[in-house]
């Protein structure tokens, strides 16, 4: 008896979520495309580097938190982990497009709604890999080179590990958002540059939105998951009250959610026609 | 059987197609009348089905039923071979009417893609991946366990003569080997309809003829394959019959003597009668009216007949025969084969 018959529709659909992830991850992390994350990802890590080997220490210890928070919100979060999700989800499907091979996906006995869920996690756990590095490797760049013993203890037994951890979990949160919104502006638009920009532009001017509109974005609710906030130095930024965590997380979630099932419609009525893309 | 006979749709425009029970009992007709005999598990169905890209016409108004066997769809370019193949396989949605495979909408690629099989016309590849990476990898996509798609895969590229080359990376392929490539993956799952966007493009001459004899196995196992190809003579020789297309519409379907019988007064059966009293037999034939051209061979040694009645023609030639007056050594139809179809169908618009 073959192994599709005996086996029931959840345990047939994880493993063929697993075998597309295998493909996707190859790709994702091994691929000519990958190139460009890779740059993104270690772009803060050379900078602090290089700042840590150049720059004399010209900051107080106890100011290093709110200058991680500036370097983590506006470079780390707003640009790599944003542009990066961008890539690495959009490419999903619209880089099998583009290299006229999505179609194999669609002759497997496979469900759409499955392949959506196995190429968002791989992209999700490409994300993940790199931007948590990313961010680890950042704090420690930032916090060890000038300041190693008053580090070690503030990580060991101050508020550093759960800073860290923070930090952490918003990366993952901003990837699980972000990741599904840029999956579906893949599968929507033939370039989905024009609309990364403008999502960009809405997240960038979000501090400048009145608190309604503030809502309608993935940095206001990662913004408010901050453990340290980030100094804000624009002098006509709009000041709203944070979404507390319990609202900003499933909040996240059921956004995440929704989009994907717009992912789903979608790729259920898509069409293969290379020539016009 | 559906295809009786073969079908001619004059004009190349289909009445409105219905493909349902016939009233009263009767047997259920598609569109051109043929009986439904088989039930819709073991046939593909176009019904009254049509695409647009936009605004240019992709297929119009196609109803079409396939049974097991090989099919061929036959067209020059644009004429919506592709189209359809991509239609059967969910790869293209229908504008309007609905296709179903053995019973299973298009819709479904979970079900669907269990019986069926796609070689396209898309030379392209998932990169990086060796010949047997790139099978094996859509076997698991398709959730067979890791020890069944080794299995499956080795026997496909044995199927294909390419298991010698099976660890070597797709990019370092000949256009030949891709395409084979590409048959041992769509024919890897041990599917019950196989379709094949010209599978014989790129294959030498050696190849070709074992991926011929491929096809016709692989239809007495009872497959349904449907091919296309603009190779006239090969189509002939391995289909059980043919849809003619020309611009989207289906302008003749069916076993291709069928489809050239159907043509008979428009245009009339040309015989080639070899034999020593050429002129003798002419005079003969023009006392026929079915008869309509008769006209002596350059080298004197032969007639060539035009008939719009074949069956009594071969009877008066007999009758001839019979009396002695004419010696014959050869009779054979001219142009009762796919090329000449062909040619008056789509070849003269």
């Amino acid at each position: 008896m073959s192994s599709l018959e005996s086996t029931s529709s959840w345990s047939l659909w994880l493993r063929q979520i697993g075998a597309v992830m295998r493909l996707e991850l190859k790709k994702n992390f091994f691929g000519k495309r990958s190139v460009l994350v890779y740059l993104l990802a270690l772009m803060p890590v050379v900078l602090l580097t290089c700042l840590a080997l150049v720059m004399p220490a010209t900051s107080t210890f106890t100011n290093l938190s709110r200058i991680f928070a500036w370097i983590y919100g506006g470079l780390i979060l707003r640009t790599v982990i944003f542009f990066g999700c961008a890539w690495i989800f959009m490419n999903l499907f619209r880089g099998d497009l583009v290299d006229r091979s999505l179609h194999y996906y669609f002759l497997s006995a496979l469900r759409r709604e499955v392949l959506v869920v196995g190429k968002y996690l791989s992209g999700l756990v490409t994300a993940i890999v790199l931007f948590v590095a990313t961010t680890v490797a950042s704090m420690m760049l930032l916090y060890f080179p000038h300041f190693s013993s008053e580090s070690a203890r503030f990580f060991l037994d101050g508020a550093g590990f759960s800073q860290l951890m923070a930090y952490i979990g918003i990366t993952i949160l901003a990837c699980v958002g972000y990741g599904a919104l840029f999956l579906v502006v893949g599968l929507f638009f033939r370039n989905p540059i024009i609309p990364a920009l403008i999502l960009y532009g809405w997240e960038a001017i979000n501090f400048l939105l009145p608190p309604l509109l503030k809502k309608i974005s993935v940095i206001h609710y990662l913004n408010s998951l901050m453990p340290v906030p980030a100094p804000d130095s624009t002098p006509f930024a709009v000041v709203a009250e944070p979404t507390p965590a319990w609202i900003a997380i499933p909040g996240l979630l059921i956004m995440t959610a929704l989009v994907m099932i717009i992912a789903s419609s979608r790729i259920r009525r898509m069409e293969i026609n290379y020539g016009s893309d | 059987m559906f295809f009786h006979r073969g079908k001619l749709f004059r004009g190349g425009l289909l009445p409105a197609a219905y493909i349902e029970k016939g009233a009263g009992g009767s047997p259920a007709l598609n569109n051109s009348g043929f009986e439904m005999s088989e039930s819709s598990e073991q046939t593909i169905i176009f019904d009254n089905v049509s695409k647009f890209y936009g605004e240019i016409l992709g297929v119009n108004r196609v109803s079409l039923a396939i049974p097991p066997g090989i099919t061929s769809l036959v067209g020059p370019n644009g004429a919506g071979k592709s189209t359809l193949m991509n239609l059967m396989t969910g790869l293209l949605k229908p504008t309007r009417g609905k296709v179903t495979v053995l019973g299973i909408s298009t819709d479904q690629p979970e079900e669907l893609f269990r019986r069926v099989g796609y070689c396209s016309q898309f030379d392209s590849f998932p990169r990086g991946l060796t010949g047997r990476e790139f099978i094996r990898s859509v076997l698991l996509l398709s959730g067979y366990s890791k020890g069944e798609a080794d299995h499956w895969t080795t026997k496909a590229l044995e199927r294909v003569d390419l298991l010698s080359a099976a660890d070597r990376k797709i990019g370092a392929y000949s256009k030949g080997m891709r395409q084979r490539v590409r048959l041992a993956q769509s024919i890897a799952h041990q599917p019950s309809v196989l379709i094949l966007d010209e599978p014989l493009n790129g294959l030498d001459p050696m190849v070709r003829a074992e991926t011929i004899a491929l096809f016709k196995q692989l239809a007495a196992d009872g497959l349904h394959l449907i091919i296309s190809s603009h190779i006239l003579h090969e189509v002939d020789m391995m289909s059980d019959r043919v849809v003619l297309l020309n611009n989207g519409y289906v302008v003749a379907e069916g076993a291709i003597h069928g489809v050239r019988d159907e043509m008979d007064v428009e245009h009339p059966m040309q015989i080639l009668i070899r034999c020593d009293q050429p002129a003798l037999l002419a005079a003969r034939m023009f006392q026929s009216d079915h008869v309509v051209e008769a006209r002596v061979h350059d080298d004197r040694q032969g007639l060539f007949v035009k008939t719009r009645n074949p069956d009594q023609f071969y009877l008066l030639l007999n009758d001839v025969v019979a009396q002695g007056q004419v010696n014959v050594e050869s009779i054979a139809p001219v142009d009762d084969d796919l090329s000449a179809v062909y040619e008056y169908l789509i070849g003269s618009q």
